[in-house]
């Protein structure tokens, strides 16, 4: 990699030097600033699909998604206004709605990013009417199981398939709310003849949509999923 | 809760009739409401117990994974989880159709003996000894487990202690005290248990020990007070079904299912837990959301059978404990051919399986293969078709799921233990009924025994219907045209 030079901006009111070229979002990290975040995954293309990373910048009447936003020389970005909280908050709530969030029934309770960050944020309801969606649940893999109730859409899975696995086994087909993550072309997945079982959608899965049966979710995430994507990526 | 709407069915069809409805009946887990029918002359017709709410975890269910349903089926109820979580993992084991690890099944059995000992506690002594300890016609403002505390604090404090020695176990096993379905798994169980964990309980055995001896002695001496209890509280004939051991003694986890007549003659006997559909059937009545399980051999409603701790130590030959073998002798003396038919004395069957349960899981804890780490054994789908069986506090707990190729569940049936004695609750309540409600007026000490005799019986409805909502005790008296006479709250 070449040599970058180096850029100043403020982040919250601190004073902060990140090469060029970083997002915002890293940069806030690597200051101590966490950004909350669901869809993105250090090592995997900024996707700016959760929109909970939204900043604002001075200047600009627009909110910026900062995991897909460079960090701009002299730029002054707030993360965590009451504007910013609020919006986060309805974010969550409207996450939550949008399908099915059983926690208490589901294999990723207390180790979920959705459930972590609402407890975070201190959502304690959903103003809004919960959609509560049916889709059938598919198991046909030998081990990996997907519930498509469950998912965000964050393409986490999508993308490690792609850029990290290299097989692209996964993708998403329909729009908006319909939007649903299939497997080669829209196959179940027990007949995808692509997918390799690398098991890392289920790693990087932040909720309990993708996951292997029989495991615990504690054991499926035993590691820090970012830091072996991040040194894969780096490795090609 | 509309109890004129609910109530109109019954009271349109019988118009003859007079009607004495006790809504909410209190102090057990859930909502129910008890229905008396007077004759012209005032004297009792019948007595109904009406269930009034729905869940239905059976529907929902239908297109989850097999192995997501101890965590769904345990949130049925927050008294009695584990059994739920028992009979599930039982049903899924046989889904995959394979035999947990011997150390799995003991813990499996630990953790249920903690689940018995907390329920059992909790019946006793914050539901039930209000009545035995400040008697029937007492004040109910001071008759319940807040006035035990004021008069009686040591005795509620050892309640307090066993109960929290019972979740101690459930959580020193699996890891949470509640809806700790994470740590069951088709096949055995996630994780082994510590040493240091095995030492802190077993230190802990000796006082829960005492305590449950103590209410024992306790309790044979109040029995006394409460002959005329003993002799109408449900007194009658019925069959008894419980699971028991390859010795037929007392069993709670796994076993043979046997059904028992009236003269201790056993009648049934399932070894394959897919069958029990050949000996029981379920029959739905119009006014409650309980179905009505009978023996099938003799049909419905001459088939009426009990089951819990009463019907447990009616149908073992023995407890297989030291101390609780010896508390079962005396136990069957009150019986012919050792079986006791008063509802009554579910309280001291229940003292009773707390002792084994103690004794029980000091045995399980001395030995050392409660320690092996084998604690799960791996399979996919193999059946497609699972039946758990487990006695859970309140009797025989039964799930059976059907799953498809995949292992999502397309079909499945809950008979819960509270159910099971659907039949006999109408016969206990309209014989208490018969023998205390002799007016048109509503005094206390009648309702109370008629709402008492469902008590014994420590029905769990959160679990039989799954309901939700507030606990009241809202208690109306029609005359035969439905006007509304008297009517008391609290």
């Amino acid at each position: 990699m070449s040599e970058k030079s180096m850029i100043t901006l403020k982040i919250d009111g601190i004073q902060v030097s990140v090469s060029e070229g970083t997002t915002i979002l890293k940069a806030a990290k690597d200051n101590g600033i966490l950004i909350p975040t669901l869809c993105d995954l250090e090592g995997l293309t900024p996707y700016g699909g959760c929109r909970l990373c939204l900043v604002e910048v001075t200047g600009s009447p627009k909110l910026f998604p900062a995991c897909a936003t460079p960090a701009n020389l002299g730029m002054e970005v707030t993360t965590n206004s009451e504007r910013l909280k609020n919006y986060r908050k309805m974010t969550i709530q409207m996450l939550m709605a949008e399908r099915v969030h059983m926690c208490a029934v589901c294999v990723a309770n207390d180790h979920c990013e959705l459930q972590a960050l609402a407890n975070q944020l201190g959502v304690n309801h959903v103003e809004f009417e919960r959609n509560f969606t049916r889709e059938p649940i598919d198991s046909s893999h030998d081990f990996l199981v997907i519930d498509r109730n469950r998912c965000i859409l964050c393409t986490r899975c999508v993308r490690v398939c792609d850029k990290i696995e290299g097989v692209h086994t996964l993708d998403l087909k329909k729009r908006s709310k319909d939007t649903e993550v299939i497997m080669d072309l829209d196959e179940s997945w027990g007949n995808s003849c692509s997918c390799t079982g690398c098991r890392k959608c289920a790693k990087v899965c932040p909720v309990g949509a993708i996951y292997i049966e029989g495991e615990s979710i504690t054991q499926t995430k035993h590691r820090d999923v970012a830091e072996f994507i991040t040194a894969r990526r780096n490795s090609k | 809760m509309d109890n004129n709407d609910n109530s109109s069915s019954i009271s349109n069809s019988k118009v003859f009739e007079k009607k004495i409805v006790i809504n909410p009946v209190t102090r057990i887990e859930g909502h129910a409401q008890i229905d008396i029918l007077l004759n012209e002359d005032n004297s009792v017709k019948e007595a109904l117990f009406k269930v009034t709410d729905f869940r239905g975890f059976e529907k929902f269910t239908e297109g989850r994974p097999y192995y997501e349903m101890p965590a769904i089926t345990s949130r049925s109820c927050g008294i009695c989880p584990v059994s739920h979580i028992l009979a599930s993992a039982k049903a899924c084991d046989a889904i995959v159709g394979v035999t947990p690890p011997k150390t799995a099944v003991m813990l499996r059995r630990l953790m249920h003996m903690g689940q018995l000992i907390q329920s059992h506690a909790l019946n006793f002594f914050h539901l039930s000894s209000p009545d035995l300890l400040f008697g029937f016609d007492s004040d109910p403002a001071k008759r319940n487990v807040f006035g035990l505390i004021e008069k009686h604090p040591d005795f509620a404090v050892q309640g307090v202690k066993l109960r929290r020695f019972g979740q101690e176990i459930i959580e020193k096993v699996a890891g949470k005290r509640v809806h700790s379905s994470e740590w069951v798994q088709p096949g055995g169980v996630k994780w082994p248990l510590t040493r240091e964990r095995v030492e802190y309980l077993q230190g802990e055995l000796p006082k829960a020990s005492e305590i449950t001896k103590n209410t024992l002695t306790m309790f044979k001496q109040i029995v006394n007070n409460f002959e005329d209890e003993v002799e109408n509280f449900g007194n009658f004939p019925s069959y008894y079904m419980g699971l028991v051991n390859s010795d037929g003694g007392l069993e709670h986890y796994d076993g043979k299912l046997r059904i028992m007549d009236k003269d201790g003659n056993a009648v049934a006997e399932c070894t394959d837990a897919l069958k029990y559909q050949e000996y029981i059937g379920e029959a739905v009545e119009p006014y409650t959301f309980m179905k009505f399980p009978y023996f099938k051999k003799a049909g419905y409603t001459d088939g009426a059978y009990r089951v819990g701790p009463l019907a447990r130590l009616n149908v073992a030959s023995h407890c297989g404990t030291p101390l609780a073998d010896e508390e079962i002798k005396e136990f069957k003396k009150l019986g012919k051919n050792g079986i006791v038919h008063s509802t009554f004395h579910y309280h001291y069957a229940r003292l009773i399986e707390t002792l084994f349960c103690i004794e029980n899981a000091k045995k399980l804890l001395e030995d050392p293969e409660i320690l092996s780490e084998n604690v799960t054994s791996r399979a996919m789908v193999n059946n497609y078709e699972g039946v758990g069986i487990a006695e859970a506090p309140r009797g025989t707990l039964i799930h059976h799921y059907k799953v498809d190729t995949e292992g999502m569940i397309t079909w499945n049936n809950m008979i819960i233990a509270t159910e099971h004695n659907n039949i006999a609750y109408n016969k206990a309540i309209t014989q208490v009924a018969k023998k205390y409600v002799k007016t048109q007026q509503l005094q206390e000490g009648m309702l109370n025994r008629v709402e008492a005799v469902i008590r014994a019986f420590d029905p769990c409805l959160s679990c039989a219907t799954h309901a939700v909502g507030q606990m009241t005790l809202d208690i109306k008296l029609f005359d035969t045209k439905g006007t509304l006479l008297d009517r008391q709250s609290r």
